[in-house]
């Protein structure tokens, strides 16, 4: 009865799916526009989505637009040089393995290991702590995810981490960016579908005052292929009847005050400072920084951190001419893009949407276009 | 395509070593470029099969050459020098030729590695060439200072006859694919194991010599078999894609079908990963003309390799080049794996 | 962006979790988990921490909450009644 193992095979049942996608097909009809836009921010949701092949059941006239939801593919060239002059300076690095292969101006940590630094992947900031334990060098963990992976972070140096081990934080913290997005002009999104886990932390009432300010709705889902149809059926359900809500349909993780110990702990450790996003924008209280408390484990801190030579031959003008903030929300297309297909390539990317294996960049790259492969 | 602007600087990384789309540029762009495919009409370098295929006679004769490294030496369900054997032996199986004539194996060790790690390593070759009923036949050692190589390096050659040689390229429309059996077990397991990821359960490579296993398959399939590739590194996706390619088809698979262990199911649910991506060292894909689908798919099962073979898919006129995966819910394109597999958090 | 994953808890020492996943066993760290956690409780892991528990009752809810949905829309709209009544009670892939 109360066995979630089989519970989840019924979050991926194919025939409750069909039903759903029928009932965001006369959502739409209900509403009447075409397109009706939509934007999630969160990547586990765009990975499920392909995953699950759930583009091509969802209704024609239906845009879910991926949104600035995946931390790795956010973080900006200069974050990533740091790890990188730290990594040829000779200083040991343990990442996660999302972040190995993401471009700095010049060189990804990869590009510096295949150079001969010593980078450790691994899936938990505490298997970097018991490698730090073990050594007798310094090991930096360059932390980067959403405040749901910040939170493991701040819970780390809580329990007192080995004394050689320091963090360099590309943490990013969500809700800022959303207000970004809907006051970007043009901007077509009527509606947000909010990431289930960082809802989690932080909790639904977060965007509440979100909803009030923009007007806009927003649900916030889970990530098994009903969860996220259901999220989107109630989306539409809300722009259909103009009703700017937060509505949580992902009550079995999230509360509407969210998990307080996990905030105390996150904002113990943490503050939020204004930063870049790479392609997108600044983003005041986009990032998450050590507070000075915390200091001594600052790897910013710890290391003179000298980023200067990376920017020799690689001026990062470049991403100047980025234009992911525009493809994200919607209004332009890769192929609107100078540097598409020429400076920014998926072996060589500039922007955020050619970081990312699902990003719409990298999809047109690989595809020769956007490929509608749902079945009329 | 992807752009191939060279810069000067450019140096080889691990992407191209992944078995996925950078790999096969590299090789293309810098060992293959304009090799001449053998005159006798056999397979060369440019046809970038699992081997090469030259006439003797009335016979092909078949060889290949791989080399090995693996951290760790030692995983579950096998070690290098199993992987050795049997990379070599599945190369030339997956080019029709099952009856293997013999093997070379050239070792390169670094200074202070364990002699008893050498021993149990070369153990497990010989078992694994019983298995296989060939056996190595000539060899060579070398000993590299400590640092210059990591542990031990493994390169195995291998020839084999067959009167008929199978390509990887012979998709045709309506073929059937088969896999021989659950998929990502190799690849999980192994990395599970090196990035330290503390998972208990039965993740477990499958490398095995799959020559018997294809001897019956070609046995009840004949000339129906049109083309074989075993999916290691880069998974099945990488394999699928390379034979979409070259075939010139469309593959259309059925994800309900696909073997997968529910360990190797739940460590990709955990770790991000697609199973789908990661390496096997004990299965093979099959195309096979559909009237002899039925009776190949039987054969591989009566084999202790195949019980869990399956038809996971067929081939389509629409886009060749692409393999598209049909989820239960929709349709997807399969993206083919970058560089190698990592845990992810996103 | 964030991947999460459920599972069951075998045993807990102190604020480590022996957590199965599906047939996979794993360490997780309840220090951030805001709820008591008991061994076989549902909780939600990231990153090898749990990020909450998963009260069982919740997920009956939510699977009560989209047969809800789905019986609204059938009730309103008798083309999905029809689309129910194909698929099934159990939901059998009918395209298989």
């Amino acid at each position: 009865m109360s066995d979630i193992g089989g519970n989840r095979l019924q979050f991926r049942d194919p025939g409750r799916a069909a039903a759903m996608a029928e009932m965001l097909e006369r959502l739409v009809r209900e509403i009447g526009r075409d397109p009706v836009s939509v934007m999630h921010v969160c990547g586990s949701h765009e990975q499920a989505i392909a995953r699950f092949g759930l583009r091509a059941i969802f209704p024609r006239q239906l845009e879910v637009i991926m949104g600035p939801g995946c931390p790795v593919c956010v973080t900006d060239m200069p974050e990533v040089d740091e790890a990188v002059a730290l990594a040829e300076d000779g200083v040991r690095i343990a990442t996660y393995g999302d972040m190995l292969r993401v471009p700095g101006t010049a060189r990804s940590l990869a590009d510096a290991q295949a150079a001969g630094a010593r980078i450790d992947v691994v899936y938990s900031v505490t298997q970097a702590a018991q490698l730090a334990a073990n050594l007798d060098e310094e090991l930096v963990f360059f932390a980067s995810g959403f405040e749901t992976t910040a939170v493991a972070t701040a819970a780390l140096l809580l329990s007192g981490p080995p004394a050689n081990f320091s963090i360099l934080s590309a943490h990013k913290y969500i809700p800022p960016v959303m207000e970004i997005v809907a006051e970007m002009p043009q901007t077509r999104v009527e509606g947000f579908l909010a990431a289930g886990h960082a809802a989690t932390i932080t909790g639904c009432a977060i965007f509440e005052r979100f909803v009030e300010r923009h007007g806009i709705p927003v649900v916030v889902a889970g990530f098994e292929p009903l969860d996220i149809l259901a999220g989107l059926a109630k989306l539409l359900e809300l722009i259909r009847d103009r009703r700017a809500e937060v509505a949580n349909m992902y009550p079995r993780c999230v509360r509407r005050e969210g998990n307080l110990r996990a905030q105390e702990v996150l904002w113990k450790v943490f503050r939020p400072v204004g930063g870049r996003w790479r392609g997108i924008a600044h983003v005041p209280n986009g990032n998450l920084r050590l507070r000075d408390e915390w200091s001594h484990f600052d790897a910013r801190r710890r290391f003179k951190i000298d980023v200067s030579r990376l920017w020799e031959f690689a001026p990062p003008s470049l991403a100047q001419s980025c234009i992911c903030g525009n493809i994200m929300a919607g209004i332009a297309s890769p192929s609107a893009c100078t540097l598409f297909g020429k400076e920014c390539v998926p072996d060589n990317p500039v922007g955020a949407c050619m970081v990312s294996s699902e990003g719409t960049c990298r999809i047109w790259h690989q595809y020769g276009g956007q490929l509608d492969l749902r079945q009329s | 395509m992807s752009a191939s602007r060279i810069a000067p600087d450019a140096k080889v990384m691990l992407k191209h070593g992944a078995g996925g789309r950078a790999m096969r540029e590299l090789i293309q762009q810098v060992f293959v470029g304009d090799a001449k495919a053998p005159a006798d009409g056999g397979i060369g370098l440019a046809a970038m099969d699992d081997g090469a295929a030259l006439r003797v006679g009335d016979e092909w004769l078949v060889m290949t050459t791989d080399s090995y490294v693996v951290k760790p030496p030692f995983f579950p369900g096998g070690d290098i020098g199993r992987l050795a054997v049997s990379g070599t032996v599945n190369d030339l199986s997956m080019m029709g030729a099952t009856e293997i004539a013999a093997l070379t194996c050239a070792v390169i060790i670094e200074e202070g590695f364990p002699r008893a790690d050498l021993e149990r390593i070369k153990a497990s070759i010989s078992a694994a060439c019983a298995e296989a009923g060939t056996a190595i036949v000539t060899g060579d050692t070398k000993v590299m200072g400590r640092g210059e190589i990591d542990g031990i390096v493994l390169n195995t050659a291998g020839v084999a006859f067959t009167r008929r040689v199978v390509p990887d390229c012979g998709l045709a429309l309506g073929d059937q694919i088969i896999v021989t059996g659950t998929i990502g077990d190799h690849g999980l397991a192994v990395m599970a194991l090196r990035h330290s990821l503390e998972l208990e359960g039965e993740l477990c490579s499958d490398v095995a010599p799959l020559n018997g296993l294809i001897r019956r398959a070609l046995e009840a399939g004949g000339e129906g078999v049109v083309a074989m590739k075993d999916p290691t590194r880069g998974g099945l996706a990488s394999t699928l894609h390379e034979m979409a390619g070259k075939s010139r088809v469309g593959i259309v698979l059925k994800a309900s079908r696909i073997p997968v262990s529910p360990s190797v199911q739940a460590t990709g649910e955990l770790l991000g990963i697609d199973p789908m991506h990661a390496a096997n060292e004990g299965k093979a894909v099959l195309g096979v003309r559909p009237d002899a689908a039925a009776s190949v798919l039987a054969a591989l099962r009566s084999h202790p390799l195949g019980r869990q073979a399956e038809i996971v898919g067929s081939c389509v006129a629409q886009r060749p080049g692409f393999v598209i995966l049909d989820t239960g819910f929709g349709l997807r394109l399969l993206v083919e794996p970058e560089g190698e597999l990592l845990p992810r958090i996103c | 962006m964030c991947l999460g994953v459920p599972g069951k808890v075998v045993s807990i020492d102190g604020l480590l979790a022996t957590v199965d996943f599906f047939g996979i066993r794993r360490n997780v760290r309840l220090d951030i988990v805001d709820e008591p956690v008991e061994p076989g409780d549902y909780v939600m892991n990231h990153v090898g921490f749990a990020i909450c528990r998963i009260p069982p009752a919740e997920v009956e809810e939510t699977l009560a909450l989209y047969e809800h949905l789905l019986a609204a829309m059938s009730k309103e709209d008798l083309l999905a009644a029809d689309i129910r009544g194909e698929i099934g009670p159990a939901g059998e892939k009918k395209n298989e």
